[in-house]
């Protein structure tokens, strides 16, 4: 529902939406769009904060009726618990159909091998890739914002993968106005950014004011980490901590959440939805710059995984 | 300079019920989408750099990123286009080829900015990047003052009916801060800008580099009293009032539970594309012309009297009539003709051609239609608005007109009259590839019509 704007800008005008109506209505309309044009979307849900955001705006955007798509996670077998509880409540909340490609899975058959520094994100594209084949899945919500990093700021909201799942930035079509364009062949899908337009900040502040439930370690809490390249990381079977690394227990909270070999905790008293959002209006580093291992491997580290078809 | 037009409501806001508590959604802005055009050695990204800076939008890790890289290169200093420029072959190559999204905000406003590359071959990009600007910062140097692309970048702005233009003068440093030297290009350019039909043209004098007018007022500049560019970005104007327009509802997708809670329940989801609906609204869907009442608004969860464009909202009708995906509701007073004959200018945004007797689909709002190209009687060139007629194709970044046929008839109105409605795509029935980006009806606003422009070859109904 709209808001009255409390700021110059537009507060002569009546008609004038707050940038969260405006964000909400644009993610509801690009949902309604791929429920009219495609066969079998689903939606990428990894019980991190934008996928749970995705899984509000689907839930408002089909309501009264049911969510008209299935959720997939990719299980890089190195979840956090809290988050993988989060997940299966809420598929049984609503109703939801789960399907898992699992990273543990792939390795356990010979089809992929576990990498020396041991990160499984990058190994996360096969497993998906394979689901979207299997299940013939012809449109792909994920959370990505454009805010995140330099190559996904080039990425459209409808971004159509060959058959192998590759990006190519250099032969995306053009999007113009609201039209967005789905049409693809066989064997082809698009992947669909409903969030494209949101920041870090936008996705806090609209969990605030719709009162959406996270896992509770994006807030602060007392949890054991280790110092790894300069993060915070969780220690488990995923292989931390080596040798020469000391476990410490220190206030914490994450800012993103995936696989746990390379998301690292902030120090953060920050315990209240309130406290967080102050706390990131406040912070010099990106979400991504602070916390996540993976694009740090090169300049281009982003536009090169999504080439082979990760987000 | 600069004009400037208050956009009144209509005596209080129509408002419906249950209007949140201010508390819940603290820190509520507005949002401004925008775009920049400028050519390569305009300033633009220097600009774009300086106002994710000075608003503090460049985080350190990115910045430290961006040194790295600079000095990887040998490099003295930052190099700040690497800020901005995402993809490894334009890292390569120091150039711009794609348009790219930006983000950042004020405690007044949240801003999304295409940046859009200024190369001539990329006019498809600007073109891209201004479909959903409500404002365009042209940028020229001020030691060249307006120059062919300036005015291809104006062209564009007012064939997309962009509503705002602001012109900003850069390096003014580089002429000494001259008010004559800035007054001379601000003239020429809003005449120009002003016959295409511009509606309201805000010229700034910066110097992206130094920092003048940009996000701080220039004390090298005494004689100029306006606002900087933030500082117009963030209190300008940008909602038009949508009682003035006639309401356009199309229909995106129809909810039916078909649950025990909700057994009969059918609602129309869509986006308001114009426009105010209101319960009670006498309505009539297109194409079928059959007539109906709004019975209810649910506006994402919660029932309301009243909602407006570009609210993503629920209709429900009094009578059950057969509405599908790609219908349009429209007020029975205000509703739109049907026509499978449309005249409209495009931008052709595909690396194949257009040709004449090309058999396309053509997607207009949620509605999908085949379409055969009748003719291309005009093409168009940007720099001095010449048009060329029969030019039998259109190549990749022509500007040109087209006269299409429809299989079906579609409820289309000028793209002069509503961004939304009066748009469409042309699409490659054989692989999806996105063609050409059309808008209905005229090219330029009327004032063109009057003043035709020097340069023009043709004086006569350029309009084309």
């Amino acid at each position: 529902m709209t808001t009255v704007a409390t700021v110059p800008g537009d507060i002569d005008n009546p008609y004038a939406l707050s940038h969260l109506d405006a964000l909400e209505s644009e993610g509801v309309h690009i949902f309604r769009e791929v429920a009219g044009e495609f066969e079998r979307p689903v939606i990428l849900f990894s019980g991190g904060k934008d996928s749970i955001v995705m899984l509000h705006l689907a839930l408002k955007a089909f309501a009264p009726a049911a969510v008209p798509f299935s959720l997939l996670h990719v299980d890089t077998g190195h979840n956090f618990p809290e988050v993988l509880d989060y997940r299966d409540r809420a598929v049984e909340r609503h109703g939801l159909r789960l399907h898992v490609a699992s990273v543990q899975d792939f390795i356990d058959r010979g089809e992929l091998r576990e990498r020396p520094d041991g990160t499984r994100n990058p190994l996360q594209t096969v497993p998906l890739l394979d689901a979207i084949e299997k299940n013939r899945f012809d449109a792909v919500f994920g959370g990505g914002r454009r805010d995140e990093e330099k190559a996904r700021a080039k990425e459209r909201v409808f971004s159509l993968r060959d058959e192998f799942g590759g990006w190519d930035p250099r032969r995306q079509r053009p999007e113009l106005w609201q039209l967005y364009n789905g049409r693809h062949s066989p064997g082809e899908h698009v992947r669909v950014f409903p969030l494209s337009n949101w920041t870090e900040l936008d996705v806090w502040q609209y969990i605030a004011r719709e009162k959406i439930e996270l896992p509770a370690i994006y807030y602060a809490h007392r949890r054991e980490v280790f110092a790894r390249n300069g993060m915070w990381l969780a220690p488990g079977e995923w292989g931390g901590p080596k040798e020469g690394e000391h476990l410490e227990t220190r206030q914490v909270r994450y800012r993103t959440v995936g696989d746990m070999s390379c998301t690292g905790a902030v120090d953060s008293d920050a315990d209240t939805i309130e406290a967080v959002i102050t706390e990131i209006a406040a912070s010099r580093l990106t979400e991504r710059g602070a916390t996540r291992a993976d694009d740090k491997m090169s300049e281009a580290a982003m536009e090169d995984r999504k080439r082979e078809g990760y987000f | 300079m600069s004009t400037t037009h208050a956009v009144e409501g209509d005596g209080g806001p129509p408002r419906s019920s249950g209007a949140e508590s201010l508390g819940e959604d603290a820190g509520a802005t507005s949002l401004l989408r925008f775009a920049t055009a400028g050519s390569v050695d305009d300033g633009k990204s220097t600009l774009v750099g300086r106002l994710l800076h000075d608003s503090k939008s460049v985080l350190a890790d990115q910045l430290e990123a961006v040194e790295r890289a600079s000095l990887g290169r040998g490099q003295e200093t930052p190099d700040l286009a690497l800020l901005t420029d995402g993809l490894r072959a334009e890292r390569e190559q120091g150039i711009t080829i794609d348009v790219a999204y930006r983000y950042f905000a004020t405690p007044r406003r949240r801003f999304i900015l295409a940046d859009t590359p200024g190369h001539v071959q990329y006019t498809r990009n600007m073109v891209t990047g201004a479909s959903t600007a409500e404002l365009a910062v042209v940028l020229v140097d001020a030691r060249n003052g307006v120059v062919e692309q300036t005015r291809r970048h104006a062209a564009v702005a007012a064939l997309l009916r962009v509503p705002h233009v602001v012109l900003a003068v850069n390096k003014m440093d580089l002429v000494d801060y001259a008010e004559p030297v800035f007054a001379a290009i601000a003239e020429e350019f809003t005449t120009y800008a002003a016959s295409l039909g511009v509606p309201e043209i805000t010229a700034i004098p910066i110097s992206a580099l130094a920092g003048d007018n940009v996000v701080s007022a220039s004390a090298n500049m005494d004689w100029y009293g306006g606002p900087t560019v933030l500082e117009h970005l963030e209190t300008v104007s940008v909602v038009a009032d949508p009682s003035e327009d006639p309401a356009r509802f199309p229909v995106q997708y129809v909810i039916r539970p078909q649950t025990a809670e909700h057994p009969d329940y059918r609602g129309y989801a869509g986006q308001i594309a114009s426009g105010v609906l209101r319960v009670g609204d006498a309505v009539t869907v297109l194409p079928s012309g059959r007539t109906s009442t709004i019975e209810a608004i649910d506006a994402l969860g919660q029932a309301v009297d009243v909602a407006w464009a570009p609210q993503s909202v629920t209709v429900r009708l009094a009578d059950d009539i057969d509405i599908s995906r790609g219908d349009l509701i429209a007020p029975a007073a205000t509703s739109p003709g049907t026509s499978q004959d449309i005249e409209a200018t495009v931008c052709h945004v595909a690396d194949r051609p257009l040709t004449v007797g090309q058999r396309v689909l053509l997607k207009h709002t949620t509605r999908t239609v085949k379409a055969i190209v009748k003719d291309i009687p005009s093409r168009l060139t940007l720099d001095d608005l010449s048009q060329h007629p029969a030019p039998g194709e259109l190549v990749a970044n022509d500007i040109g007109r087209v006269v299409i046929r429809t299989a079906e008839p579609l409820a289309l109105d000028a793209y002069a009259d509503s961004r939304r409605t009066g748009s469409f795509l042309l699409i490659d029935p054989a692989d999806g590839t996105t063609l050409t980006a059309g808008m209905a009806g005229n090219a330029f606003a009327d004032a063109a019509a009057e003043a035709a422009p020097a340069g023009a070859t043709d004086d006569e109904g350029w309009d084309f």
